[in-house]
């Protein structure tokens, strides 16, 4: 009989299996994205804060015993009566105590703890942005200089020390004997630099939202969870991503982001005023040539009138003639098609893309039309 | 050699355990002891033997002790194999002591393995089979594609509590010309070498196919001698004459007869088929077995040369692996007392004697005394509204609940009834009400599982509010069908 002690560190089994299993978890949260996307203490939250996200299927199935009905056996400390207490049901079983057996739901999913941005990253992988066009500007020479590589000639100020010992001590080595001695011109080696040439590209997303009266909570908080993930998704595509918020009713301002979601007023709509807002926008202060522009609207496509819903097909194409992509969002909770969208249906841009939300779980197919990477797109 | 003296390497500590082991009577296979890290420990954990097939269940556990572990919530101090020689493994951050105290628990489960008659029949090269049937299932994810493993293993592990440990007697009893225990008892007689039995006997040159034919003359015999006569379809029909039923054997029903199986997957019941009877003994005397471990490791530490702040260190150790728990009962704790119990009652020799023939059961049934029961202020409780309430402390109530809990090692007792019901091949098993209603969500996925693996319709009988209630499971959907 003895011990002994082997080296461990290349035994990796159950690592590999767990990555698997993680693996299993992103599976899972995949497929029910479309519920988990929109949830409210989701889209609430800072990148870094930890979510937990409802998962199914994960579970292994077995034939078992009911745990609610079975008899157990513990052991106290001496003086245990019949009818004494000795635990509770977590809160989130309680009542299922009472019903029968075979009654009760199962308890098939359990919680996956992550962070929004792991979540993002899941949602992200398949979204990409549609209609690239070059922007003429993008690319900003940055002041950055970066070392890259080494040379024989050079300023002395660049000498590369390390690297010139290092040949001087190759070179006697292969003369037989590695030591450092009689530094030579050949040994010396220089740092070469490269001016670091960074693609700096912006976009712009210019969100805008109907607030009249017809928009209740329910399409409010659709819109916020809308723009939450697009917001997110192009912040990953661009280095720098400015956003417009743009209200209307009949009239239509420029509100901060705070206001933007908070608003609901009351009085008719009237689209055509955002519609001119964003191109003037455009026009005064994001140059299409330096820009990458993303209009997105949010209504119930309940709009003032025929002529109106005309004005705005007449803005909608000088908008989209500057923009990679226009978003338009209908929220509504009925099935008929309003009379903006009958108006947008004679428009034949790939860029402009309808996206028709009717409950929480049309978010995640909202997003996935808008960026959509199959759409004549690429990934930038 | 005496501790007192400083003599403390791991060796010599182990070599004194050994001796006073040998002193009290066990009779322990060789043990070989492996110190590893706690990534490694806490692998051997999840995966129940070193070098197992990789799922993703196994991840799942590994995790989740590795995670318990990383926040200092639990910790393993020891983990043995039963095979021979055994194997135990020792954390890397284990003090002598804690060493000393796992080393002398370790011979107690070795001396159990090696006498107890629920063992009798195990495979002691397990590590080795474990390891040829892990590089086997990896070749099938190489040949027939990872996910199509990896859900055919989803399948049969839903139901690997399914089988019969008792099916290699019953074909021994009906058949004395194959006595399978005899190829055991040369097998795994202890009169050979360590050396010799290191696998080199089992993995021949030419791989697989000369490892499967091997194997038939190890361990599941009764899988493999039943196979060679049905190359013809016509023997995979359950209709045919011979098939006796009901058969309790879940996994092996299906091996023999389900009929759309290709070979590889009936080589994956027949693996986790062969694990699971394996692990069974160990689910059969738990309490047994972790009691005599726990016996004998205090006989042994108390009577080593241990220092005073050793001696409190293995105080607090053991207080700590014996602690009570008021919701399930410790096997550690309960076992010990039994046993130092049937000492006092019955003299040293009955312990040998028991340990030798029992299992859980029929010990809690012969063994487990009134005034025990009372001293440990064991009871039965349930749950009553949102709250588990006692309901029993009269000794003979809570001895007969634990021993019924024991049934079937804790799991709900299923047969097959007929494989060819409603004569359109479709399966029928049945569940043994015995008072405890099943989980029905649960009870629907694995049925559809056992509908997956039989290839036709399955059904389950049960009993729920004291009605008979079938389940039926065809092509996936769940029916429910009360009477």
């Amino acid at each position: 009989m003895f011990a002994s002690h082997t080296d461990w560190s290349l035994h990796r089994k159950g690592p590999v299996d767990q990555a698997r299993h993680n693996q299993k978890i992103r599976e899972a949260i995949k497929e029910n994205l479309g519920e988990i996307i929109s949830e409210e203490n989701i889209i609430t939250s800072e990148g870094d804060r930890v979510v937990k996200v409802p998962i199914r299927s994960l579970e292994q199935y077995k034939f078992r015993f009911d745990p609610y009905e079975q008899k157990r056996v513990g052991e106290g400390k001496g003086d245990t009566k019949v009818g004494d207490v000795i635990g509770k049901l977590p809160p989130e079983q309680q009542g299922q105590g009472d019903k029968k057996a075979g009654d009760r739901p199962g308890v098939d999913y359990f919680e996956v703890e992550m962070t929004i941005d792991e979540l993002a990253e899941l949602i992200f992988e398949d979204l990409g942005l549609p209609n690239l066009r070059p922007k003429a500007s993008q690319e900003v020479e940055s002041e950055d200089i970066r070392f890259t590589d080494v040379r024989r000639k050079g300023a002395m100020g660049n000498l590369d020390k390390r690297r010139t010992v290092l040949e001087n001590i190759l070179r006697n080595a292969r003369a037989g004997e590695a030591v450092f001695r009689g530094l030579k011109q050949d040994d010396l080696r220089f740092k070469a630099w490269e001016r670091a040439v960074k693609r700096e590209s912006s976009a712009v997303v210019i969100a805008m939202r109907d607030v009249s009266g017809s928009m209740g909570e329910f399409k409010k908080y659709i819109t916020r969870s809308l723009f939450f993930w697009m917001v997110r998704f192009l912040r990953t595509r661009y280095r720098q991503v400015e956003i417009v918020f743009v209200v209307h009713h009949t009239e239509a301002r420029i509100t901060d982001e705070d206001t933007f979601f908070r608003l609901g007023e009351s009085g008719g709509t009237k689209v055509s005023s955002a519609y001119q807002l964003a191109l003037d926008t455009i026009k005064e202060k994001y140059d299409p040539a330096l820009w990458n522009i993303y209009p997105f609207h949010f209504s119930d496509g309940d709009n003032w009138g025929e002529s109106d819903n005309r004005k705005c097909l007449a803005l909608l194409e000088q908008i989209l003639a500057v923009s990679n992509l226009f978003g338009y969002g209908e929220i509504r909770e009925d099935g008929y098609t309003s009379t903006l969208m009958s108006a947008f249906s004679g428009l034949n841009d790939p860029r402009f893309i309808v996206a028709v939300i009717r409950e929480k779980k049309d978010v995640y197919p909202a997003l996935q039309r808008w960026f959509n990477p199959g759409a004549g797109g690429e990934k930038p | 050699m005496s501790f007192a003296d400083g003599d403390q390497t791991l060796e010599d500590r182990i070599g004194r355990i050994w001796d006073l082991a040998r002193g009290f009577g066990l009779d322990p296979f060789p043990v070989h002891f492996e110190v590893v890290p706690a990534t490694i420990m806490y692998e051997f954990g999840a995966y129940g033997l070193p070098g197992r097939f990789s799922h993703w269940t196994h991840g799942k556990a590994y995790h989740s002790m590795k995670t318990s572990y990383d926040y200092g919530l639990s910790k393993i101090y020891e983990l043995v194999i039963n095979t021979n020689p055994s194997y135990a493994f020792l954390l890397d951050t284990n003090t002598l002591l804690d060493d000393s105290f796992v080393a002398a628990h370790v011979l107690g489960h070795v001396d159990f393995f090696k006498h107890n008659a629920y063992f009798a029949r195990t495979n002691r090269d397990m590590l080795e089979t474990v390891q040829v049937d892990a590089d086997r299932i990896r070749s099938y994810e190489f040949e027939y594609g990872a996910r199509e493993v990896e859900e055919f293993l989803d399948a049969v592990l839903s139901i690997d509590e399914h089988v019969d440990p008792f099916r290699p007697v019953r074909e021994d009893a009906s058949d004395p010309g194959r006595r399978s225990g005899d190829r055991h008892g040369e097998q795994h007689g202890h009169q050979r070498g360590a050396g010799d039995r290191r696998g080199a006997d089992r993995r021949g040159p030419s791989g697989r196919r000369d490892d499967k034919k091997r194997r038939a003359q190890t361990a599941w015999d009764d899988l493999f001698e039943a196979e060679e006569p049905a190359e013809g379809e016509e023997a995979r029909k359950p209709g045919r004459r011979g098939v006796e039923l009901p058969e309790k054997d879940l996994l092996w029903f299906l091996h023999q007869y389900a009929e759309n199986l290709e070979d590889w997957q009936r080589d994956v019941i027949a693996i986790v088929r062969q694990e699971m009877l394996y692990f069974i003994p160990q689910m059969q005397t738990k309490i047994m077995n972790e009691g005599w471990a726990s016996f004998w490791h205090n006989r042994i530490m108390r009577e080593l040369d241990l220092s005073d702040k050793e001696f409190t260190d293995f105080a607090a150790l053991h207080a700590s692996v014996l602690a009570p728990n008021r919701k399930r009962v410790n096997p550690y704790h309960l076992g010990f007392k039994m046993w130092e119990d049937i000492e006092k009652r019955f003299g040293r020799d009955r312990l040998f004697e028991a340990r030798e023939l029992e299992c859980d059961q029929s010990f809690l049934r012969n063994y487990l005394a009134e005034d025990l029961v009372q001293d440990l202020d064991l009871y039965v409780y349930a749950l009553e509204g949102d709250e588990w309430k006692v309901t029993e402390k009269a000794w003979e109530k809570v001895r007969d609940t634990l021993v019924d809990s024991l049934t079937n090692f804790g799991q709900p007792y299923i047969t097959v009834e007929d494989g060819n019901y409603g004569r359109k091949r479709e399966l029928y098993l049945k569940h043994h009400f015995d008072g405890q209603a099943l989980d029905v969500p649960y009870a629907e996925r694995a049925l559809a599982a056992v509908e997956k693996l039989w290839g036709f319709p399955a059904h389950l009988e049960t009993e729920l509010h004291g009605r008979k209630v079938v389940l039926t499971c065809e092509g996936g959907q769940v029916l429910k069908t009360m009477y």
